[in-house]
């Protein structure tokens, strides 16, 4: 089990080194500079150019430029070029504002998805499965803004429930349970948005699985033991069909910094994707290469728990 | 009542009834008959293509059928199937068969010949997109999977260093430092082919068995690539690299295709890792074929089913990815229409003029939905749990 | 008509006419086609025949385990206990299952749920039909495991399925199977994925098992050798219908069908050595597309032109000794009167 770790681990870094890399080359390689530095943006100077050129160590070759930027980054030191804050403390008020949307999100969508898969599964081919297949089928076939605006007209003229930002302009000082319930008004629409794609695909994924394993001899020998159904369907089959999905369960850890940016937009979430996007129009650099560097990490780590869990989960599986 | 005449030979014997003989394709299309969502997702796809097709040809050109950049400011915001006003508008300008089929949009100009337009733009964007994607996958999973426990030398490793590294300091004009490194390339390169390696030496070296070394394997190799580039969200890559360059529908085209192939290429090196342990593969070594025959000759039709599957929903999905390029501002350039296009101008008018959202978007979902259905087909045709067994 | 036993004559289990049919790929299998048999207290039957006469389909549907959208029982009924299990519905089905039936199936390593331990199952077996108490229930698992002849049964019951040897694994099926004291044991090709010498010492188990707990077996197998091992009654199936049955001695030493005659006919013995190795030319029909007829017609050297056309009803050769084959029942003399109407 160690061993595992430790190659893990080296491994996993190795792959972040050269992530790091190719993000930084990926940026500084792109044509076009950032609009502070541009000898044509009409509001900088020559001389605040060449101001900003040494700050950043913009004139000097790209290693020692990567050198510097990481050396920032790891010591917290990195500032945002746009309007010289922290990087590390915008992403981190963002997060703040993404999080409750991710969660609401995953979390409804997780306790959605295995019901639908579950029940499709166990009555295949009934009326329900069908329905539920077809759904699923459109879900995934629209396109996310349009489906957007159409639940926000649906909403906006017959339920009257807010959907722009994430507090209503002008609630001030409301007492908290008013604050509360407005924050959980704001956050209805977007995170069902989020999760509707997200159940689509996750339900079929479950019913795939449920069907495999319902077709397996164990589930016969379960049956011929003169068990009840509900014992065959949600002790035998179950436990086997979960397996996989308690390690997708590590996979949702990048999504933490994901962030959609059409949801964002559309519905003026001043979240994650919004300032990843807004920084990669106006080339901030140490932006968008920590946000990089961030998600990064977090796919690693996402992988890394969700290997260990499958170690743990899976009694076939001892290292 | 005769009897046959015992005998100790098998002449008695017949034949028993035989099932009807048929052969891949029937078998592939009695499979694919039995679901219907399926064919309808063909059909569509047919009738999508049908029209793409007929649509480049009626919209393009000085004098198209169906002009979709004709801008008429007097006929804004036209609903759909309105009759034109003949008064305002100049011959060349009236629509073609008499109606704004699909309205117009806040320019003036006919919905439906941008519709048209954007046909042919959303299906080329799909399928090259979608097959590049392909391409590389197959090439990278295909060589992950059969050549996997090749290694690569340390020298070799060494060698495509100092290469990259010689190169990229001659572009950055380090011109002398460049210079040595791929003259110490040219060398090694010399060295390799010509130096005799004897084969009676008792003793390599300790230097050069250290050259020789395995470093890495092929496939750890391709893995690793797969996992770099999998740590960048793919649609933030999209976003960047679009906005970085130039906007035109080429580079939209070849940068979906570069950040999507690493789905594919998982499904081939699975496909080839299992493969490339039968028999038949072991039975065309031991003919003499070599390495290349044998990978796309004999594995490459076998392990191409999900590959088939994943690019049909690779299209939709990729589709998709246009219109949403489209609405962030990403897309193609105006004045050329894309679905996109048309559903992200037409946010802005969305309660005057509903149909500016709903037509494209519709569209988009019907056409999305049936490559979906229509790869969901596939999957469960190729199967091999649901296929005969022969 | 019935040989042997006198007392207490019911028997445990009567199976009259059962058709099984499966319908998929737009084909109509007639996997069973109307076969009859019965299993007596006490008793060891057998049912011998190649893969894909219908045998294992038999088996499954005694148990109400054959899945229904693609296979149905058409016809038939199945008396046991004086119930007709057909009839019966789920609930009084589960109540059956792995209490006055058991089954044990071919395949132990994927028969056993992977990520369960054996004590986890077995206990599940005996926690469903009878009350015990947990602490009681442990020790009842160690006693079976103990019965089935697996070493160290303490530390087993705590192990996974795949931390065992196969042998080791189809005596815990037996265990399981044995765990509420059935009444029939439904067998089906137990031994057939296991090593010769193992396969031996579940034939054993099987064998000593039944004598002490006085149950019946009903025991499936295309292994003539086995069969010869442990039978009392055999029957020999053929594309889904039944084409001989008697007891072993009979079947063995004066068969009179001419399938079991080449199934017998090809066992390699000391006696044919030297000379070639007899195969029944042909194949087995598919179960979709049989032939008219008497279903073996193709591949017999005693057909004869009404063979072809006309399906042969059983032919009684007295003491329980039916066969299905009126030609060579007319060949030894018999009158046509003692062959039974066709289906």
């Amino acid at each position: 089990m160690l061993s595992f770790i430790g190659r893990s681990v080296v491994q996993k870094t190795i792959t972040l080194f050269f992530v790091s890399i190719v993000s930084f080359l990926i940026i500084h390689l792109a044509p076009g500079s950032p609009s502070q530095v541009d000898p044509l943006n009409p509001k900088f100077t020559p001389e605040m150019v060449e101001r900003f050129q040494k700050e950043f160590h913009l004139d000097k070759p790209l290693y020692v430029q990567y050198i510097y930027f990481y050396r920032d980054l790891f010591t917290g030191k990195t500032v945002s070029w746009k309007d010289n804050q922290s990087v590390l403390k915008k992403i981190w008020e963002r997060f703040l504002n993404s999080l409750p949307l991710f969660v609401v999100g995953t979390l409804i969508t997780w306790t959605l998805s295995f019901p639908v898969g579950i029940r499709s599964a166990i009555f295949r081919g009934g009326i329900y499965d069908r329905s539920a297949t077809f759904i699923s089928y459109v879900l995934i076939s629209i396109p996310g803004f349009f489906f957007a605006y159409v639940l926000i007209i649906l909403v906006v003229t017959y339920f009257h429930v807010p959907v722009i930002g994430m507090i209503t302009f002008g609630i001030g000082d409301a007492p908290a349970t008013y604050l509360f319930m407005d924050r959980i008004w704001h956050l209805l629409l977007p995170s069902m948005l989020g999760a509707t794609g997200g159940i689509a695909v996750l339900s079929r994924y479950v019913r795939s699985q449920m069907l495999e394993v319902e077709g397996q001899d164990y589930i016969r020998t379960a049956k011929a033991k003169g068990l009840p159904p509900e014992q065959v369907h949600y002790k035998h089959a179950l436990r086997n069909a979960l397996l996989p999905f308690v390690t997708m369960f590590g996979l949702i850890l990048p999504g933490l910094i994901g962030g959609s940016v059409i949801i964002e937009s559309i519905f003026s979430w001043p979240g994650m994707g919004r300032m990843a996007y807004e920084a990669i129009l106006a080339r901030d650099y140490p932006v968008i290469l920590t946000v990089n560097f961030v998600s990064a990490v977090l796919v690693l780590a996402g992988t890394f728990i969700s290997d260990l869990l499958y170690l743990v989960v899976d009694p076939r599986i001892r290292l | 009542m005769t009897m046959v005449e015992k005998k100790l030979n098998n002449d008695f014997y017949i034949e028993s009834p035989l099932p009807p003989k048929r052969t891949r394709m029937q078998e592939v299309r009695r499979l694919f008959g039995q679901n219907r969502l399926a064919i309808l997702g063909l059909f569509i796809f047919i009738l999508f293509f049908f029209c793409a097709v007929t649509g480049l040809f009626l919209t393009s050109g000085s004098r198209p059928v169906f002009d979709p950049a004709m801008v008429r400011l007097q006929e804004k915001l036209r609903p759909p199937l309105a009759k034109p006003n003949l008064d305002s508008l100049q011959p060349q300008e009236v629509p073609a068969l008499g109606v704004y089929l699909m309205g117009t949009d806040d320019l003036g100009r006919d919905v439906f010949a941008r519709m048209l337009q954007g046909a042919w733009v959303s299906l080329t964007v799909g399928f090259v997109a979608v097959g590049i994607s392909v391409l590389i996958g197959i090439f990278m999973g295909g060589i992950a999977g059969y050549f996997g426990q090749h290694h690569i030398r340390t020298d070799q490793v060494l060698f495509t260093f100092a290469l990259m590294l010689g190169t990229g300091l001659v572009i950055a004009n380090f011109t002398f430092i460049g210079t040595v490194f791929l003259l110490l390339c040219l060398a090694y390169i010399f060295y390799s082919l010509f130096a005799r390696h004897g084969s009676t030496e008792k003793e390599t070296p300790a230097l050069k068995a250290m050259f020789h070394s395995n470093a890495v394997s092929i496939d750890t190799l391709i893995m690793r690539i797969v996992d770099i580039m999998l740590c960048f969200p793919s649609f933030f890559l999209i976003l960047t690299v679009v906005a970085l360059l130039p906007a035109s529908i080429y580079n939209i085209m070849i940068v979906i295709g570069l950040t999507s192939w690493m789905g594919t290429t998982r499904f081939v090196r699975a496909e080839f890792l299992s493969l490339r342990e039968q028999d038949f593969v072991a039975a065309a070594k031991a003919l003499g074929l070599s390495n290349f025959r044998i990978i796309f000759r004999h594995i490459m039709p076998n392990a191409i089913a999900p590959v088939l599957v994943s690019a049909t929903i690779g299209i939709a999905s990729a589709i998709l990815t246009e219109a949403g390029l489209s609405f962030l501002g990403f897309g193609v350039p105006p004045p050329h229409a894309t679905w996109g296009n048309i559903l992200s101008n037409g946010k802005n008018f969305i309660f005057d003029a509903p149909w500016l959202t709903f037509i494209p978007g519709i569209a988009i979902l019907i056409v999305v939905l049936s490559f979906n259905l229509f790869g969901e087909g596939l999957r469960d045709v190729m199967n091999p749990k649901l296929r005969e067994r022969h | 008509m019935i040989d042997g036993q006198t007392t207490n004559d019911r028997p445990l289990l009567c199976v009259e006419n059962l058709k099984v049919y499966f319908q998929s790929n737009g084909e109509h299998a007639h996997a069973v086609d109307g076969i009859s048999f019965e299993v007596r207290k006490k008793e060891t039957v057998c049912i011998v025949g190649e893969s894909g006469c219908g045998k294992t389909v038999s088996a499954l549907s005694i148990l109400g385990l054959i899945p229904t959208p693609p296979g149905e029982i058409v016809d038939g009924q199945i008396i046991f206990s004086g119930q007709n299990l057909i009839k019966l519905d789920e609930k009084a089905m589960q109540k059956i299952r792995g209490n006055h039936i058991s089954m044990v199936f071919q395949e132990p390593l994927t028969s056993l749920n992977p990520v369960f331990t054996i004590g986890d199952q077995i206990g599940e077996a005996v926690y469903t039909h009878k009350q015990i108490e947990p602490e009681a229930l442990f020790q009842y698992c160690v006693q079976l495991l103990n019965d089935v002849g697996i070493p160290s049964p303490k530390q087993r019951l705590n192990d996974y399925p795949h931390q065992l040897s196969g042998g080791q694994r189809q005596r815990v099926m037996i265990a399981m199977a044995l765990a509420c004291d059935p009444d029939l044991i439904i067998a089906d090709e137990p031994t057939t994925a296991l090593d010769v010498t193992v396969q031996a010492q579940i034939l054993a188990l099987l064998k000593s098992i039944q004598k002490k707990r006085s149950m019946s077996v009903l025991y499936i197998s295309h292994d003539l050798g086995v069969v010869s091992a442990i039978a009392n009654r055999i029957y020999v199936m053929y594309a889904g219908i039944i084409v001989e049955q008697g007891n072993t001695a009979q079947i063995f030493r004066a068969a009179r069908h001419p399938y079991t005659q080449g199934l017998l006919a090809s066992l390699p013995s000391l006696s044919k050595r030297g000379k070639r190795l007899y195969s029944i030319p042909g194949n087995v029909p598919n179960p979709a597309y049989k032939p008219d007829g008497c279903p073996f017609h193709p591949r017999c050297r005693h057909r004869i032109l009404s063979c072809q056309k006309e399906y042969p009803g059983m032919c009684d050769y007295g003491e329980g000794h039916l066969a299905r084959c009126p030609v060579l029942f007319k060949s030894k003399g018999y009158k046509a009167s003692r062959i039974q109407g066709v289906k």
